[in-house]
C-alpha cells in the first residue's frame, strides 16, 4: 500500500485546505479595512477639533465659537435614564426564560417577540414613541428620547441576560437546591454570582449601542441649542447634534460634528474593550 | 416520642400505610423502625415499588429495598441503568425538571416523602447531596458552607464561625483550608472542593447523605481520602452511595444493590455480593463480563 502522503486523495484534501484558509483571511482583511479607513479618517478629521472648549460650551449658532456640552451631558441622561428603564426589565425578563420558564409556550413566543423586537429598526421604535408620547405631552421631551432608548436596549439586555444565566451549569442550581434553598433563592445567590460579569456585559453591550442612535432621538428628544437640565423638554444629544452639524453648509458646525463622531466612537471603542476585560476574568464557576 | 409515633408504633399496620402528608414532629435520629430483612440495622430509608419516568419513558421497574440506618449502601451497575436517578429519588432533586416524575413509595423513618405536599426544602435539609463534579458556589469557602446554614438557623458570627469549622473539620478539610476561608470556593483543588462540598452538606446536619459518583472526576489520592470519610462519617449519617467503580463499592459499603436496565436485580451485604452473589446476572456483572 502506498504511503498515505502520496496518495492524490490526501494532496487534493491539503490544496482545499490551503484555499480555503487563504480565502477566509483575505476575507477578514476586506472586513478590517473598511474598519480601519472609517477609523482613520474620523481620527484624521475629528482629533484636531477635540478641545476643552468641546467639552464645556455649549453648541453655537453659525459662525461663532462654542462646543458640544450641551449635546454631552443630554446624551449621558438620556443613555443613563435609557439604561435604567431598560436594564433591570431585560434581566429580570432574561432570567424569567431562563430559571422559571424554560421549556415552557409562553417563553418560546416571548423569546421570538424579544428577537423580533432586537431587529426592529430603531426608526420605528422613534415613530412608535412619539405617538404614545410627544404627541400626547405635545412636545419634544427627553423622557421620550430616555423611553425609545430603554425599548433599544431592552430585547438586547433580555437576550444576553438569558444567554449568559444558561451557560451556568444545572449542576450549580442542582447543588444549591440539593440544600434546600428555595427556587429565588438559589437563582439570587448562586446563578446571578456564577452570571454576574455576563450580565454586566450585556448591560454595557446595550449602553454602546444606545449610546450612538440617532433616528429614534429624531423623534423624541430632539435637540435643543442650549443647556437643559430637564427632561421635561427637548434636549440636546450627540447623535442627533452629529446629523444636523454634518449636514449644514457651515465649516465650524462640520468641525463639531467631526469632534463629536470621534468622542461617540471612542465612548463605544472604550465600553467594548471594558466588556472585554470583564469577559475575560474568568466568571467564578467550576 | 410523640403521641402520633406512638400509636404508629402500636397501630397494627405496616409503615407502607402511613398515612400521607401526615405532619411529623421532631424527627427522632438515628430511625426507629423495623428491622431490616439484611440485617439487624434499625431502616432509614424504605423504597417501595419505586417507577422512575422521563416523559413516557421509565427508567426504574419496581424497585423495591431497605436502607438501613447509619450504614453505607452503595449501588451498583453499568451506566443507564437508573442508579443515579435512583439517589436523586431520596432527595426528589429530579422535581427540578417538569417532565420527570416518580411513582411508589419511599418511606424516610417511616413516612413517605413522595406523598404530595411534602415540603421539599425540608425533606433536603434532612437529606444532603454531593455530586459527581465538585460544584463550589461561586463565593468563599465559609460562605459556601454558610449559606446552606443561613437557610434554615439564624446563628451569631461566633457560633457559625463554629459550625463552619466543625463541618470542615468532619470533612477532614479544616487543616487544608482554615487559612484561606475567604478565598472563593473555585481556587482550592478539585479533591479539595469535593471535601468542601461534602462539609457544606453536612454543615446543615442531615440524616442522610446522598453521594453521586462522589470520587469518580477525582485522583486516586483524593478519592481515597474521600473514602476515608465516607467511613468516618457513617457513624453519624445514613449513606447511599453511587459508585461506577466496583472496587469503590466493596471498600466503602456494608450493602450494595446491583442495578441492571431499570431494575434491582440484588440487594445484599456488601461481602455476600461480591463472593457468592445470588444471581448470574450479578456474577457476570462483578466479574466484568458485562458492563
Amino acid at each position: 500500500m502506498e504511503p498515505l502522503a502520496a496518495t492524490g486523495l490526501y494532496r487534493r484534501r491539503r490544496w482545499i485546505n490551503t484555499m480555503v484558509l487563504a480565502l477566509s483571511m483575505l476575507m477578514t482583511l476586506f472586513g478590517l479595512f473598511w474598519l480601519v479607513w472609517l477609523l482613520w479618517t474620523l481620527m484624521g478629521q475629528g482629533l484636531r477639533y477635540l478641545d476643552l472648549s468641546v467639552f464645556f460650551q455649549a453648541t453655537p449658532p453659525p459662525g461663532s465659537s462654542g462646543g458640544l456640552g450641551n449635546a454631552i451631558s443630554g446624551s449621558l441622561a438620556l443613555t443613563f435614564v435609557g439604561v435604567l428603564i431598560g436594564a433591570p426589565a431585560g434581566v429580570l425578563a432574561g432570567t424569567y426564560l431562563s430559571e422559571f420558564a424554560r421549556d415552557s409556550k409562553i417563553a418560546v413566543v416571548i423569546r421570538f417577540l424579544n428577537d423580533i423586537l432586537l431587529s426592529a429598526p430603531s426608526i420605528i421604535i422613534g415613530v412608535f414613541v412619539y405617538e404614545m408620547v410627544v404627541l400626547r405631552m405635545g412636545h419634544f421631551s427627553g423622557w421620550a428620547g430616555a423611553l425609545a432608548l430603554a425599548l433599544i436596549a431592552l430585547p438586547i439586555v433580555v437576550r444576553t441576560t438569558e444567554d449568559m444565566l444558561r451557560l451556568i451549569p444545572n449542576a450549580m442550581r442542582e447543588a444549591a437546591a440539593a440544600l434546600g434553598a428555595p427556587q429565588w433563592k438559589v437563582t439570587v445567590a448562586v446563578v446571578f454570582r456564577a452570571a454576574r460579569s455576563g450580565i454586566l456585559t450585556g448591560v454595557l453591550l446595550a449602553v454602546a449601542r444606545i449610546s450612538g442612535e440617532t433616528a429614534p432621538l429624531l423623534f423624541t428628544a430632539l435637540n435643543n441649542q442650549f443647556w437643559s437640565h430637564s427632561l421635561n423638554e427637548p434636549i440636546a444629544n450627540l447623535p442627533v447634534v452629529i446629523f444636523q452639524f454634518a449636514m449644514s453648509p457651515y465649516d465650524d458646525w462640520q468641525h463639531l460634528a467631526w469632534a463629536g463622531a470621534v468622542l461617540i466612537t471612542l465612548t463605544i471603542l472604550l465600553i467594548n474593550i471594558l466588556v472585554r476585560l470583564l469577559l475575560k476574568t474568568p466568571p467564578s464557576r467550576s | 416520642m410523640s403521641f402520633s409515633e406512638n400509636a404508629a408504633f402500636l397501630s397494627p399496620a405496616p409503615t407502607g400505610e402511613n398515612p400521607q402528608g401526615e405532619k411529623r414532629p421532631a424527627t427522632p435520629r438515628p430511625g426507629v423502625s423495623k428491622q431490616t430483612s439484611a440485617g439487624s440495622q434499625a431502616v432509614k430509608l424504605s423504597v417501595h415499588n419505586l417507577d422512575f419516568y422521563y416523559g413516557q419513558t421509565q427508567v426504574l421497574h419496581a424497585v423495591s429495598l431497605d436502607i438501613p440506618a447509619n450504614q453505607v449502601t452503595a449501588f451498583i451497575g453499568p451506566s443507564g441503568c437508573g442508579k443515579s436517578t435512583l439517589l436523586r429519588c431520596f432527595n426528589r432533586i429530579y422535581e427540578l425538571y417538569p417532565k420527570q416524575r416518580a411513582a411508589g413509595e419511599i418511606l424516610l423513618d417511616g413516612r413517605n416523602i413522595l406523598a404530595f405536599g411534602e415540603d421539599l426544602n425540608m425533606l433536603r435539609a434532612r437529606v444532603g447531596m454531593v455530586f459527581q463534579k465538585p460544584t463550589p458556589f461561586p463565593m468563599s469557602i465559609y460562605d459556601n458552607i454558610a449559606f446552606g446554614v443561613r437557610l434554615y438557623e439564624r446563628l451569631t458570627r461566633s457560633e457559625m464561625d463554629m459550625r463552619v469549622e466543625l463541618a470542615l473539620r468532619k470533612a477532614a478539610l479544616w487543616d487544608e483550608v482554615k487559612d484561606k476561608l475567604t478565598r472563593v470556593g473555585t481556587e482550592i483543588s478539585g479533591g479539595q472542593q469535593q471535601r468542601l462540598c461534602i462539609a457544606r452538606a453536612i454543615a446543615i446536619k442531615p440524616e442522610v447523605l446522598l453521594l453521586d459518583e462522589p470520587a469518580s472526576a477525582l485522583d486516586p489520592i483524593s478519592t481515597q481520602k474521600i473514602e476515608e470519610l465516607i467511613n468516618e462519617l457513617k457513624q453519624e449519617y445514613t449513606i447511599v452511595i453511587v459508585t461506577h467503580n466496583m472496587q469503590q463499592a466493596a471498600r466503602v459499603s456494608d450493602f450494595t444493590g446491583f442495578l441492571y436496565l431499570g431494575k434491582l436485580v440484588e440487594h445484599d451485604a456488601t461481602p455476600q455480593i461480591f463472593t457468592k452473589p445470588a444471581k448470574q446476572q450479578t456474577q457476570d456483572y462483578i466479574t466484568g463480563r458485562f458492563g
